[in-house]
């Protein structure tokens, strides 16, 4: 993925005036550079690219995405990302949006699903994917989170995710909860959301997908948990897979009714 | 098919249909268990085996989850055990070069599936904790570092009066869980995150007044 060049250079000023600024504002410093950025978010441009490839013909069916049903019926975009992960009948799995896509490219599309998940982050059909997501995710802009929860699988999912939020392991024993289970804390200058609770769980879940300026990339919700548990020193979780739907599905559930404003613009 | 197979034999009802209610705690520890292992692979030198729990984030990950602390009997077990594991310096040396403990504090490279083995590990310290106050990028999940030893009234970490601090210090950045069982802290000598002389330095860094954390 290209970063856009002004915005790279808009980057490297904000961030040379940045080291000037006192210590005490600089969290202030953050928030206004990212207003600053988010007058010219470039998840635009995977929005547009995300809708195209929505209504386009494609796979060995040559079928669009126009009949997928992401949980609110066959076709139905708005309102569906905040209502996701969730149970599906069909495939009796609870599902988020990714995996999910996935589905609707196998059955609609005639892709193989099994052989997307395996393909790395910004290679092939993945592009497309992160593209999917964003305009997706876009559709519910300024809604609010509102995951139905009302099923055994929901509800078992989200105890599952729970688990995993507070598992501790690897060489460093490390949790999600070992950074996002307070108020108020912080990795160097980076604020942590607390994810066990609003605010924090809805504008954490809330903000992805996102284009990230740090490296001029447009990242999905299973990048962002990929990248967690990479530093985390996990192993690696596979896209799809239920450990990372389950984590969705605690964070989601945890952050009803914060306001989602994904596609975001993060560092 | 297989996944699901595995899950059932796990005794949870993900995916049947016939399943009334959300699982007992018990079940749902399984279903976990059972999940974990099929939603992770191998990443280069990250092994899925880094996913196995030993007594102590096994106790206070269920403890997270339940929110309450972790019981009495098993917290002085746990850290009972992580204290007898403790390495102490095999040449009696417990203070390194501050200069170097001050470099492997601020890296926070090592031990990921995209880092380089042969790199060697930081101590990833300013992520979580405030050290030389002269570097404002630092985290505060953990407390304040700065002036580590002056606080404590160190003048020379060598002497006889300076020595239960100087060992505390050494054995905490070893195995945190010797003196917390369920602290956040890695356990940075324990986990082969750091190695000997690297502690060494980091203790150093901590308590030699030259230091810059004691200024």
């Amino acid at each position: 993925m290209r970063p856009v060049l002004p915005l790279a250079v808009a980057l490297l000023l904000a961030a040379a005036s940045l080291g000037a600024w006192a210590q005490k504002t600089a969290a202030d410093g953050i928030a206004e550079y990212r207003a600053m950025l988010a007058d010219g978010n470039p998840a635009d441009l995977f929005e547009a690219k995300g809708e195209g490839l929505w209504k386009q013909a494609r796979g060995p069916k040559n079928a669009s995405l126009e009949k997928c049903d992401l949980g609110k019926g066959p076709g139905v975009i708005k309102g569906a990302f905040v209502e996701l992960p969730r149970y599906f009948a069909d495939t009796q799995r609870v599902q988020d949006m990714e995996s999910r896509l996935l589905t609707c490219m196998e059955t609609l599309q005639g892709f193989n699903a099994a052989e997307i998940a395996k393909t790395a982050f910004g290679r092939g059909e993945q592009v497309n994917m992160t593209a999917l997501t964003a305009y997706i995710s876009a559709e519910s802009r300024g809604m609010s989170f509102n995951l139905p929860n009302n099923t055994v699988q929901e509800k078992t999912m989200y105890e599952v995710g729970k688990r995993l939020f507070f598992a501790r392991s690897g060489t460093h024993d490390f949790s999600c909860s070992s950074c996002h289970g307070e108020d108020s804390k912080r990795i160097r200058l980076q604020d942590l959301p607390n994810l066990t609770k609003n605010p924090g769980a809805g504008s954490g879940f809330g903000a992805w997908p996102a284009y990230r300026v740090s490296n001029g990339q447009m990242w999905s919700m299973q990048l962002r948990l990929n990248d967690c548990y990479r530093q985390q020193r996990f192993p690696y979780p596979l896209f799809g897979s239920d450990a990372t739907i389950a984590l969705g599905m605690y964070l989601g559930v945890n952050g009803k009714g914060g306001e989602s404003i994904a596609p975001a613009i993060k560092r | 098919m297989q996944k699901i197979y595995a899950y059932a034999a796990a005794g949870a009802c993900l995916f049947l249909s016939a399943c009334a209610s959300v699982p007992s705690s018990a079940e749902l520890d399984k279903l976990t268990a059972a999940i974990i292992k099929a939603s992770f692979r191998d990443e280069a030198l990250v092994k899925v085996d880094r996913l196995t729990q030993d007594d102590a984030n096994r106790e206070c990950s269920a403890a997270d989850v339940a929110g309450k602390p972790i019981d009495e009997a098993l917290r002085a077990s746990i850290e009972a055990a992580n204290m007898k594991a403790i390495k102490w310096p095999s040449d009696g040396k417990f203070i390194g070069d501050w200069r170097e403990g001050e470099k492997i504090a601020q890296s926070g490279r090592g031990l990921t599936w995209t880092d380089d083995a042969t790199q060697g590990n930081g101590g990833n310290c300013y992520n979580c904790h405030k050290i030389d106050q002269k570097e404002i990028s630092y985290g505060t999940l953990g407390p304040s570092l700065h002036n580590y030893g002056k606080l404590r009234g160190i003048t020379d970490p060598n002497s006889a009066t300076a020595k239960p601090i100087v060992e505390y210090t050494w054995g905490k950045i070893w195995n945190a869980k010797a003196y917390n069982a369920c602290s956040n802290m890695p356990r940075a000598g324990h986990a082969g995150i750091l190695n000997e002389a690297q502690v060494r330095h980091v203790v150093g860094l901590l308590l030699d007044p030259k230091s810059p954390v004691n200024q």
